[in-house]
């Protein structure tokens, strides 16, 4: 780690605490919803780690001292522990694993992100659907819900990495989301059944509502609780998928480096080398930690009932 | 043991159940205030007889039904000190956990207005009518069995041999019900205290709940609180009347008394803004405003915001329980009582 | 002049379908069993049932807020179930709902304001959320509140705001003011009959307590399993009902009068299910009438006039069962001294 590195760290971690304390600051001054939002104190620190992260990820040149794909020296500098040099030591094929898990967070989060975004949003349209007009279109939605859900999703991933050779980023992402919104359609379609009974969605339509509308301001913004939560775990389970996939061999390409793919090269050396899988593994904890902290804050945020003035 | 006919050890006070200066306060959610649902209620209930409660949403009568077996769930809510719950001389407040499990269900069972949820979905009713014998009075599972098929007969079920082994979904509401009052009775208690028995139920099916208690209260001879909010059940099925408004007594009467003659403006203006079924009024009365949040009674009367008579001593000062005096313990809690020449709306 | 002519509308639930729909599906339960009626420009049908009545379905159905099984509902002189999206959409403006549960009629997650600025939205209607308030009651401070920081009545007011924001001329009540305390209830009932007044509203007023409905009804109609049993001006049906399930439930009602000497019939049983409705008339396994014959138990009576305008559907109607014909006891019991 050079001076530089260091300053750029620290510069990082500043920035993230002084952004979120002064969104904090302004919404606890301004509005009923960022009263809300911050009304737990995990929250803030939920943000405040996924910023950082973020940050860390924009920067990393700035921040790793090494390049995470170089073999620094394949006879001496394999698997050594932590120490100044390489700060959270080095993996069985001597790469730093600090500019490994900086230049990891770029794709992880990426993926992370990108992934959940596709799974939610599919499986909250599938499930709006299915739950809203019933009949034949909720039928056979959830037939093929039950099907994606009873068929294992490393198998279709396997099937569609044997399709299709040497699969893109994007390709990925869209593959991870395409596979992982069943559930959350289930959950949604739940939240709607009992929702389009309620009054004021039988209200709106007897106004003159469309189906876009009941569906966008009625429905889904009461269904939103479990969507976040649902969402904020998504996250966490597509860290989890990649990381599994890349212990089989077909997630991230090597030598790039991910989170998931890290703890893959590191696991052989668990006990002989515990830091090159630790580390990636707490960096996903943390993510999925924050993640549904900032989610309980959007939950609160969204319910009205959570005014305490 | 307690079998209920057994004679009790001192003679039988005239009161079965004293309430005295109950209050019964909650915390609100977000630590902001104290919600003083039972604000200082006192009444007392005889032997045999049916004493209604009588208010709306937010007056405090459930929470002091709930308070006399202390059934408030703690917290947020509490009974504060001072308060006095006495049932044939033991304070019911002052009980340790087993005494006290030992007079609920037995001495004095209760009915709640919900009589979906207030029955386990995944039991018989048989089993959970027996559960009360099972527990006070040792039966054996056969036994009890027994008693429940004795109790589902009682309380008018159709075939109860068969009845005995439905399960709550199997039932109409008003067989459900007529399961609650089974269930509560059992023990043959000396007080039933019936919170909302029939708000849930039909009209015609409210007839049928409310013909079976009085039948069964003629026969057990057991002491029941009925707590209602609608006029028209305590007219028919109450001895005396106890009117509550913002978690406080604002009249107490015999039925007769309060119906011919209401004394407080809230007990008035109640019976005035009920619909008629024996005559078309071109507007019903109608009491302006909103009952007030419990973290903050006015001060003053509490019904001084909605009275058509109030004046500026009803602001100052609230009145105590004031006797009308007609001799059969008619009070109100109003300062009309003193000065009657003010009985002139101003609206 | 008729406003609504609803024509023998029926609207059966069919019964769910097992194992992918591919099993035997359950009885259908028959909410609305052929109900037909009129209701005039201006005036209040009072439509009275118990629980499982099918009261509430007739009046979704109608909207069509649901689709119809059969039947037809003219509203005046249109079609409703014959309307394409568009024109139901333009006739939504002229038929609104009011709710009974104060508590699921409005989105939790939208203020006062933006619940009755949608409707103005959706129909591009130049209208003040205030004076709509003002017009149920509520002061214009409340556009900023949230259902959940409003009293029962304070939302049933803004329900019926939101009714009246489009303008219409026909509005259901649905049992408006069934879940308000007494004293609420009676303002909710005064501003009902205020604004029918001030906008020549015509309302189906759907409830199922007859004192509520004598005061706020022109006409009322006595529904039982699915059916209309009677159907009457309302002074007329109070005074001498003809259908023996109307009588009973007017005895029923519980008087504030300790002194009443009012004899009260207490029915036998529940309403069957309406997916098994008894065979004949659907009253009879319950009926008190003294007259009950072997062609109640086979027969279906139908709907038919007994006096000018005093429809019922009883064999025995010509002969109206008196309280002292039913097994009866005084309202009074025996008091405790």
């Amino acid at each position: 780690m050079t001076l530089g590195n260091w300053l750029a760290l620290f510069v990082a971690l500043v920035t993230a605490a002084e952004v979120v304390r002064a969104l904090r600051h302004r919404a606890l001054r301004r509005d009923q919803w960022g009263r809300r939002f911050f009304r737990l104190r995990t929250t803030s620190w939920g943000l405040g780690i996924l910023m950082f992260l973020v940050i860390v990820a924009l920067v990393a040149p700035l921040i790793a001292p090494f390049d995470p794909n170089r073999q620094l020296d394949i006879v001496h500098l394999t698997n050594q522990p932590p120490s100044w040099t390489f700060l959270l030591g080095t993996d069985p094929l001597s790469r730093d694993v600090w500019s490994r898990v900086v230049y990891g967070a770029r794709v992880s989060l990426g993926i992370g992100a990108l992934g959940a975004l596709v799974a939610v949003a599919l499986g909250t349209l599938v499930g709006a659907i299915a739950g809203y007009y019933r009949r034949w279109i909720d039928a056979a939605l959830m037939r093929g819900v039950d099907v994606g859900l009873a068929l294992p999703r490393i198998f279709i991933l396997l099937m569609a990495v044997a399709l299709w050779d040497g699969l893109p980023f994007a390709a990925l992402v869209i593959a991870i989301g395409l596979t992982s919104w069943f559930g959350t359609s289930r959950l949604v379609r739940a939240e709607v059944l009992s929702l389009r009974q309620r009054d004021f969605v039988v209200a709106a339509r007897a106004l003159g509502a469309g189906s876009s509308r009941v569906i966008l301001r009625h429905v889904l913004p009461n269904a939103a609780a479990p969507i976040i939560v649902a969402a904020a775990l998504g996250v966490g389970n597509v860290l989890l998928l990649e990381a599994a996939l890349s212990f089989l061999g077909i997630g991230v390409p090597p030598p790039d480096a991910s989170w998931g793919n890290m703890i893959a090269d590191g696991a052989p050396g668990l006990y002989t080398a515990p830091w090159s899988t630790f580390f990636p593994g707490l960096a996903i904890s943390l993510v999925v930690m924050s993640l549904n902290a900032v989610a309980d804050g959007v939950r609160d945020a969204m319910n009205p009932r959570e005014d305490t003035t | 043991m307690t079998a209920p006919a057994a004679p009790a050890a001192p003679a039988a006070p005239p009161v079965l159940l004293r309430v005295r200066d109950l209050k019964t306060y909650f915390v609100t959610e977000h630590g902001k205030g104290t919600a003083r649902a039972v604000d200082d209620v006192s009444f007392d209930l005889f032997p045999g007889e049916t004493l209604g409660i009588v208010g709306e949403s937010g007056c405090g009568k459930t929470v002091t039904s709930l308070s006399i077996l202390r059934l408030v769930p703690e917290p947020p809510g509490h009974v504060l000190p001072g308060s006095l719950i006495e049932f044939e001389g033991r304070n019911l407040l002052a009980l340790s956990a087993p005494e006290l499990r030992a007079v609920r269900g037995n001495q004095i069972a209760m009915i709640f207005q919900e009589p979906m949820t207030s029955l386990n979905p995944v039991f018989t009713v048989g089993d959970q009518i027996a559960e009360a014998a099972i527990i006070h009075q040792h039966l054996s599972r056969r036994a009890a069995r027994a008693r429940a098929i004795e109790m589902l007969r009682l309380v008018g079920i159709p075939d109860p041999d068969e009845r005995v082994d439905d399960y709550p979904h199997q039932l109409s509401g008003g067989m459900r019900q007529r399961v609650m009052i089974a269930m509560a009775l059992i023990c043959h208690p000396k007080v039933l205290i019936a919170d909302e028995p029939t708000t849930a139920l039909d009209v015609t099916i409210q007839a049928q709940i409310l013909e079976l208690l009085d039948r069964l209260q003629h026969e057990l001879g057991m002491a029941v609180l009925l707590i209602t909010h609608d006029l028209g059940v305590v007219a028919g099925h109450a001895d005396r009347v106890v009117v509550m408004y913002a978690g406080r007594v604002v009249e107490t009467a015999t039925t007769d008394a309060l119906f011919e003659q209401p004394t407080h403006p809230y007990t008035e203006g109640l019976l005035a803004a009920v619909p008629r079924i024996d005559a078309r009024r071109a507007r019903l009365h109608a009491i302006p405003g909103q009952v007030p949040a419990a973290t903050a009674w006015p001060p003053g009367c509490r019904f001084h915001p909605r009275c058509p008579y109030a004046w500026e001593k009803c602001v100052a000062e609230e009145p105590p329980l004031l006797d009308a005096g007609d001799g059969a313990g008619h009070a109100a809690r109003c300062w009309l009582v003193t000065e009657p020449e003010r009985r002139v709306p101003k609206r | 002049m008729t406003l609504v002519e609803v024509q023998d509308l029926v609207k059966h639930y069919p019964g769910e379908r097992s194992w992918f729909g591919l099993g035997a599906p359950r009885a259908a339960v028959r909410a609305v069993d052929g109900v037909s009626f009129t209701i005039a420009s201006g005036r209040t049908l009072g439509l009275v049932g118990e629980s499982g009545s099918g009261k509430t379905s007739v009046g979704r159905t109608m909207l069509r807020l649901q689709e119809p099984t059969a039947g037809k509902v003219l509203f005046d002189g249109n079609d409703v179930f014959a309307l394409d999206a568009a024109r139901l959409r333009a006739l939504r403006r002229r038929m609104q709902i009011v709710f009974q549960d104060p508590y699921s009629s409005l989105n939790p997650r939208m203020t006062v304001e933006a619940t009755l600025r949608e409707p103005l939205e959706i129909h591009r209607l130049n209208g003040a959320v205030s004076a709509l308030l003002e017009e149920v009651g509520l002061d214009a401070a409340f556009a900023k509140r949230y259902p959940h920081e409003l009293s029962g009545g304070q939302r049933q007011r803004v329900g019926i705001a939101r009714a009246l924001s489009v303008e219409p001329q026909f509005i259901v009540c649905d049992e408006p003011v069934s879940a308000l305390d007494v004293s609420v209830q009676a303002q909710v009932l005064n501003l009902l009959a205020d604004l029918q007044a001030k906008r020549r509203l015509t309302y189906l007023f759907i409830a199922h307590d007859l004192a509520v409905v004598r005061h706020i009804a022109d006409d009322v109609a006595v529904m039982y399993l699915g059916k209309i049993v009677e159907r009457a001006p309302a002074a007329e049906i109070y005074a001498q009902p003809r259908h023996p399930y109307t009588t009973a439930l007017l005895s029923a009602v519980p008087e504030p009068n300790p002194r009443a000497t009012k004899q009260r019939i207490v029915l036998a049983g529940d309403m069957p299910s309406a997916a098994h409705p008894p065979a004949g008339c659907p009253f009879h396994p319950r009926c008190p009438h003294p007259m009950k014959s072997d062609r109640c138990r086979t027969e279906v009576p139908a709907l038919r006039p007994i006096t000018t305008g005093h429809l019922a559907a009883c064999h025995y109607a010509q002969s109206p069962m008196t309280l002292a014909d039913a097994a009866h006891q005084p309202l009074n019991r025996p008091r405790h001294q």
